[in-house]
């Protein structure tokens, strides 16, 4: 009610009363559109940049999880077995700024730098340490937030809040040599920008039920906790229920688990099952198969599962446990890790089985209360953050592990010389080449977690800043691409609004690899203390504080809070309410989530889930109103604002399902809770090039996305500046006539891929089956299409062991030896000078070997020339092609190599053969050049850049392509600001053509000219 | 054509007219068979007298840019002959070598030359001869041009020389002044190129932009340019463009009156009807018919082709030339007609 007056105060009182009395109806009418709400695009999108989730995840890695690995119980302390009284013990860790240790001292580094040099944008992770020597305590303290020990280099992401980039403006980022339209969110290790790209997976610690092969429903959870991960399920076997575990060699009758855990009563299982409806038939044929076993007690229990573990190989156990003490610490640890467990009681557990157990009853009964593996809700998003810190901290262990061994060995010395110093025994490079060998390789091995994965990381592209752009808000998935599934490469509904519809590769990775779409945000982990302490407050009732009977007893919602179950509540959509409006108050975090469903509530901070922002409404009121967006534009207020002010909400693929989302105001009616801000926002950066694509047929946009990456054009600011090994520029790239909203916000406008070409749709020549393009060769010789490719040729000086190096010699120096190629382009340095036109054959660097590489010589910097062999780098392009030397840069490497990078460039036009595309997923290739006399032209004397067949359009259905040049045509004719999907409808760009062009004019039939007979023929221009 | 006829009306307006209907022209093509109607009687082959007796060309624009004439009662090929030397078989002077000594701006140096060859040069291409590969650079075939230019910054902040325009390009009658190559000159001059060309040699046009340059930048090449034709590279075609169109003939088939009349004359983007009021009756009438664009704005509507009759007449083009600025419009009309004859004469020999 209250947003209604809102939006109406500034109505006469008395007109709304005369509303309502004519028909009081009117008091539900949807409030009039709220103009300009896309403005909140930018104003997000600002706040956020793209690649926001990298960066979170990757600060929150440096910044906080770095600290919670350190303090973890089991790395906190490093003891020793042949001395207890040595301990180190870490306090803090640092991450510092970005350097390298360049003889003998510390160089800050910057991103480009790295690039140029094939260096590591690293920064130094220190320690702070408390340990003993010899007989005293010794701390080393961090000061001025450098902290006491370096233990080796992290790779830092760029524009994350480690890195020099953070919060620099254009000018500042101009004179650090980087593109400000630049994302980050990548790192550079050894001089190539590395993406580590985002993984999808299953949920953890959420109880999934699905069909098992054997096609009986089961109940799994996968638990993660720091320390181990290992998957529970609990299985239906004609009719019986077992638990299904690794570490047992057969199923385990789940009774005789539950009694393991203490709840020997078969009435108390029963009760937390829950005793209304058809549980009881269903679940007394497990506790008579119990009792047919005798097992009765919880020793009995365990006597009995302790026969079935499996037998292991660690015979290196020096105390032998009872079977059952075995069972109980497997129980304990290693069943439902994620529930933790004191002093064997059992009671959490119990609770968690028996919540799995009447589910997977439920599921047995109700067929509709399966889960759906691919429902976006049941997955989680890995980030690099997330990933970094797996490997952080195993190979942080691993550093531990051998601090250990070495102390071990220094202590069972029985005298020792010097007194033992561990700071000195910290090895760096266990960390830096762990992290930088798995970022370059993509190869993640994480040992506790048995994970091996290959292919995490890409090098990022640059064929074009969109195709960068894209590779960041890339997510693959982890199923195998060979397994015959639909399922998990279907367009499920929940991706709606999350993911884009359009933009994934076709062929084998064809729906798994998707991509993020404009709005979404990954969320972080979020600390779930305070959450807890919260929803007590709120009136959860704590586990321990229920008898089992009232688990389930109707009425009573059971909560959940990370998949943990925390307690029950009795009035869960009100307890959900509450969560909402203390979020939308600013109270808790934006990203936590509450959702109910089937009596079950589920309060989410964790990390990896998608949400996106969406308008309030209130019975479908929009809670913002002009004034609001009136505001934004005058810069009184940012995206934040909304969010702390309630107008604005994350919501999570979850919660969706609680609400009602409106696309439009016009369609919100008395339950609408929610107004989407931009309904484009649901295509992802890619898609969103395509103008009017809700007017074309949906593989065309898919077509497109992949497509789109491979424009030419202007790929960063910074691109003259690069040494990438190759390189597309556009000679005159465009800004294109009909823009896209998504054009403007990712600042690609300003970067520009592709020109705008005059297109005639007619049949020419027969050189345009299929869809081959007719191009105009004065349009070429103007410069159309005129493009420049470069590419880098790099020479390393090696060092060899003996001290010799290898040289770089004038061409003027003779040589007994002759020596292959043509030496006219070297200066006096040996390199080829810039400027130089390059041919097949030419030398570009004169190097020089040392005969011997092995033997020590006496003064390996003097030796005579007749020790050198000429290994000349000899330029191999296409034979007749002549190319330009752009650029030579001289620097030496991580490791003091000296390079020597050379740019050979070469400038092509357009020849037959080549591919063209319009923004609609129609290639063609050129079929024939035809000169301008001989090439249509209109009453105006228009003569088109090329032409293209007609017989692309009916079977592909590219109705947005049409629009397209429409709106391009009335841009052209008006010289307008660039015409905007989703601003420009067809009549508008119909009514402004008007003017000699009207309605048919505009798009079609201009009269054409048979210009070799000269007579007339039909178009469409 | 010839003022009796015995051709049927319909025939006679099929062989002379474009019918312009709502969805696609019909009778677009001409009869090239002069006997076509023979069998009526009717005979179309060329006949001289009557060439000259029907044969117009009416000047309706002209500046030094553009030429707008009527050419009437010719067929279409040779109307289409024209346009086709226009755009590629009248000769024009070009930059085609560049080089450079030095180019420290941004642009590419192969970008830099592509962009000196397409600016058009206000020379009189009939002076020179053609250069063959294998030729010396004479006074007779190239013109040398120096840029050289270097952006510097201003006591008072402002930039000195960072556009390099057109008009930076220096004539060097003497040819050129690069230091010999190691064993040959880059042009060998016989005398000063102004002792036969009589006026300054420049660029058509003094502001177009070539490059653009910050503070340190600078440039210095050579430019030679050469005699070249348009169907070589579009930087030798003398024209941005040359084309025509047909008169268009719009008649009313019924009278229109009333609201209607109004109705037809707003359809019409270019106002070609208009409204005629005769003792208090509005009556449309067309008034502009050579404005229209065949839009086929009026015909639209379902049964309007009923009123409503748009024609084009087949041997009236409305020609259009656009200089690119090396020649006055009126003269590469004429280099046209000199290069058809031309042309002509080549065919007669052949087939003696």
């Amino acid at each position: 009610m209250s947003a209604s007056m809102d939006t109406t105060g500034d109505q006469d009182v008395d007109t709304i009363i005369r509303d309502l009395q004519a028909d009081p109806a009117n008091l539900t009418r949807p409030i009039k559109t709220v103009k300009d709400k896309y403005e909140l695009l930018p104003a997000f999108l600002k706040m956020r940049g793209l690649v926001r989730q990298h960066i979170d995840s990757f600060n929150y890695l440096v910044n906080e999880e770095m600290k919670k690995i350190i303090h973890a119980k089991s790395n906190e302390k490093v003891q020793c077995d042949s001395d207890p009284n040595f301990y180190l013990k870490f306090l803090d860790i640092h991450v510092g700024k970005p350097s390298t240790n360049e003889e003998f001292s510390t160089l800050d580094l910057t991103p480009q730098q790295c690039r140029l040099r094939d260096m590591t944008y690293a920064a130094p992770i220190t320690v702070d340490v408390e340990y003993t020597r010899g007989k005293e305590i010794v701390t080393r303290r961090s000061k001025d937030g450098v902290g006491g020990i370096l233990i080796g280099r992290m790779p830092i992401m760029l524009r994350s809040s480690h890195c020099v980039l953070a919060g620099k403006d254009e000018a500042q980022l101009a004179r650090l040599g980087e593109c400000p339209l630049d994302p980050g969110g990548y790192f550079v290790v050894k001089g190539t920008e590395k993406v580590i790209l985002i993984q999808e997976q299953i949920t953890k610690n959420r109880i999934i039920i699905d069909i098992g092969f054997k096609g009986e429903p089961q109940a799994s959870v996968t638990s993660s906790t720091t320390e181990r991960k290992t998957q529970t399920n609990v299985v239906v076997k004609q009719g019986k229920i077992y638990l299904r575990f690794n570490t047992f060699s057969e199923d385990i009758p789940i009774m005789i688990v539950l009694k393991a855990m203490g709840a020997e009563s078969d009435q108390e299982v029963m009760e937390l099952i829950g005793t209304n409806g058809n549980y009881i038939n269903l679940f007394a044929p497990s506790i008579q198969e119990c009792c047919n076993m005798s097992v009765f007690t919880q020793h009995q229990a365990l006597e009995y599962m302790g026969s079935k573990v499996k037998a292991t190989r660690q015979t290196w156990i020096k105390v032998k446990k009872s079977k059952s003490d075995e069972v109980r610490d497997i129980l304990t640890n290693s069943v439902l890790a994620h529930v933790t467990t004191r002093n064997y009681d059992f009671r959490a557990k119990i609770y968690y089985v028996s919540v799995m157990i009447r589910r997977l009853l439920q599921a047995v009964e109700d067929p509709t209360q399966l889960d759906d593996k691919d429902y976006y809700g049941n997955k989680r998003l890995e980030l690099s953050g997330g990933l970094l810190s797996l490997l952080f901290e195993d190979l942080f262990k691993r550093l531990c592990a051998d601090l250990k061994k070495q102390a071990d060995l220094a202590f069972s010395k029985a005298n020792r010389a010097t007194q033992f110093d561990i700071v000195k025994c910290i090895r760096q490079d266990t960390i830096t080449t762990g992290l930088e060998h798995a970022i370059s390789s993509g190869n993640w091995t994480v040992k506790r977690f048995r994970m091996d994965r290959k292919g995490m990381t890409q090098v990022l592209s640059r064929l074009s800043f969109i195709a960068s752009l894209g590779m960041m808000t890339r997510i693959i998935s982890q199923f195998e691409k060979t397994r015959k599934v639909s399922g998990p490469r279907a367009l499920q509904p929940s991706q709606w609004g999350m993911l884009c519809p359009s933009d994934t590769p076709e062929g084998e990775a064809c729906g798994l690899v998707k991509n993020l779409s404009l709005m979404t945000h990954v969320t972080t982990d979020d600390d779930e203390a305070p959450l807890a302490r919260l929803a007590f407050a709120l009136g959860v009732e704590p586990l321990h504080m229920i008898m089992s009977s009232e688990l389930h007893n109707g009425g009573s919602d059971i909560v959940f809070l990370n998949g943990h179950i925390i307690g029950v509540h009795f009035n869960a959509h009100k307890f959900a309410q509450t969560i909402r409006l203390m979020r939308r108050a600013g109270r808790i975090g934006c990203y936590v989530s509450v959702h109910v469903e089937h009596g079950r509530c589920h309060l989410s901070s964790d990390g990896g889930r998608l949400c996106r922002p969406l308008l309030i409404a209130d019975k479908g009121h929009l809670r913002i109103n002009d004034v609001h967006i009136q505001q934004l534009k005058d810069g009184h207020r940012t995206f934040e604002d909304f969010l702390c002010e309630g107008l604005i909400e994350y919501l999570d693929v979850n919660e969706e399902n609680n609400c009602m989302i409106a696309l439009h105001e016009k369609d919100a009616n008395e339950t609408v809770t929610h107004i989407e801000i931009e309904p484009f926002t649901l295509l992802g950066v890619v898609a969103g090039l395509i103008p009017y694509p809700h007017h074309n047929q949906s593989p065309r946009n898919t077509y497109q996305c992949a497509m789109g990456k491979q424009a030419m054009g202007n790929i960063a600011y910074n691109q003259l500046n690069r040494m990438d090994t190759l390189l597309y520029l556009l000679v005159y790239p465009q800004r294109p006539l009909c823009q896209t909203k998504t054009i403007e916000l990712v600042g690609y406008h300003k970067l520009g891929a592709g020109q705008n070409a005059t297109v005639a749709v007619i049949s020419f020549s027969g050189y345009d089956i299929e869809d081959a393009i007719v191009m105009n060769k004065s349009s070429l010789d103007r410069g159309f299409g005129r493009c420049i490719v470069i590419r880098k040729y790099s020479t390393a000086f090696k060092k060899y062991p003996n001290r010799t190096a290898d040289r770089c010699v004038s061409a003027a120096a003779r040589r007994s030896v002759p020596v292959r190629g043509n030496k006219t382009l070297l200066e006096n340095d040996g390199i080829a000078g810039v400027g130089e036109i390059i041919r097949p054959g030419d030398i570009y660097v004169n190097k020089e070997s040392p005969l011997n590489t092995r033997d020590p010589i006496q003064n390996p910097n003097m030796l005579p020339d007749s020790c050198y062999k000429p290994s000349p780098q000899v330029y191999k392009g296409p034979p007749g092609e002549e190319a330009v030397v752009d650029k030579v840069l001289l620097t030496s490497s991580d490791d003091q190599h000296f390079v020597v990078k050379t740019l050979v460039r070469h400038t092509r036009r357009p020849e037959l053969g080549d591919k063209f595309s319009s923004r609609h997923g129609q290639k063609g290739v050129v079929g024939t050049i035809v000169r301008q006399e001989d090439y249509p032209f209109n009453d105006q004397g228009i003569c088109p850049d090329l032409i293209m067949n007609p017989h692309g359009f009916p079977s592909r259905m590219t109705v947005g392509k049409m629009i397209e040049l429409l709106a391009g045509k009335r841009t052209a004719r008006r010289a307008a600001a660039p015409a905007a999907f989703p601003e420009a409808p067809v009549e508008d760009a119909q009514k402004t053509c008007s003017g000699g062009l009207s309605l048919w004019g505009a798009c079609g039939a201009v009269w054409v000219w048979d210009c070799i007979r000269g007579n007339e023929s039909g178009g469409m221009w | 054509m010839g003022s009796e006829t015995k051709l049927p009306p319909h025939l006679e307006e099929q062989r002379t007219r474009i019918f312009c209907g709502k969805d696609a022209p019909t009778h677009a093509r001409s009869n090239n068979f002069s006997g076509a109607y023979r069998s009526l009687g009717e005979d179309h082959s060329f006949d001289n007298a009557s060439f000259k007796e029907n044969f117009r060309i009416d000047i309706k624009r002209m500046d030094s840019e553009v030429m707008e004439f009527d050419m009437i009662g010719v067929d279409a090929s040779i109307a289409n002959a024209f346009r086709r030397i226009l755009i590629a078989d009248v000769p024009t002077m070009a930059i085609e070598k560049v080089f450079i000594a030095n180019n420290s701006s941004i642009m590419q140096d192969e970008v830099l030359a592509h962009r000196l060859g397409l600016i058009p040069l206000r020379v009189d291409a009939k002076k020179f001869d053609y250069r063959t590969e294998d030729e010396a650079a004479t006074e007779q075939n190239t013109i040398v041009f120096r840029l050289k230019m270097k952006c510097s910054r201003l006591a008072d902040g402002r930039l000195e020389n960072d556009a390099v325009l057109s008009e930076h390009l220096e004539w060097l009658p003497a040819g050129s002044e690069l230091p010999e190559d190691s064993d040959s000159k880059f042009t060998h001059y016989n005398r000063d190129q102004s002792e036969f060309y009589g006026e300054p040699i420049a660029c058509a046009d003094d502001k177009i932009v070539i490059n653009k340059m910050r503070p340190g930048q600078e440039i210095e090449l050579e430019a030679h340019a050469v005699k070249g034709e348009g169907k070589t590279h579009a930087k030798w075609s003398p024209v941005a463009t040359a084309f025509y169109r047909l008169l268009p003939e719009v008649t009313l088939k019924q009278e229109i009156t009333g609201e209607e009349a109004h109705a037809l004359k707003k359809k019409c983007p270019k106002d070609v009807f208009d409204i005629e009021d005769i003792g208090g009756t509005t009556k449309a009438t067309v008034v502009n018919a050579r404005a229209c664009t065949i839009c086929r704005e009026c015909i639209r509507e379902p049964g309007a082709e009923n009123f409503v009759d748009l024609k084009r007449v087949k041997d009236h083009f409305i020609f259009t030339i656009e200089s690119a600025g090396q020649y006055h419009p009126r003269e590469l009309f004429i280099d046209a007609i000199g290069k058809l004859r031309l042309k002509c004469q080549k065919m007669i020999q052949l087939t003696h």
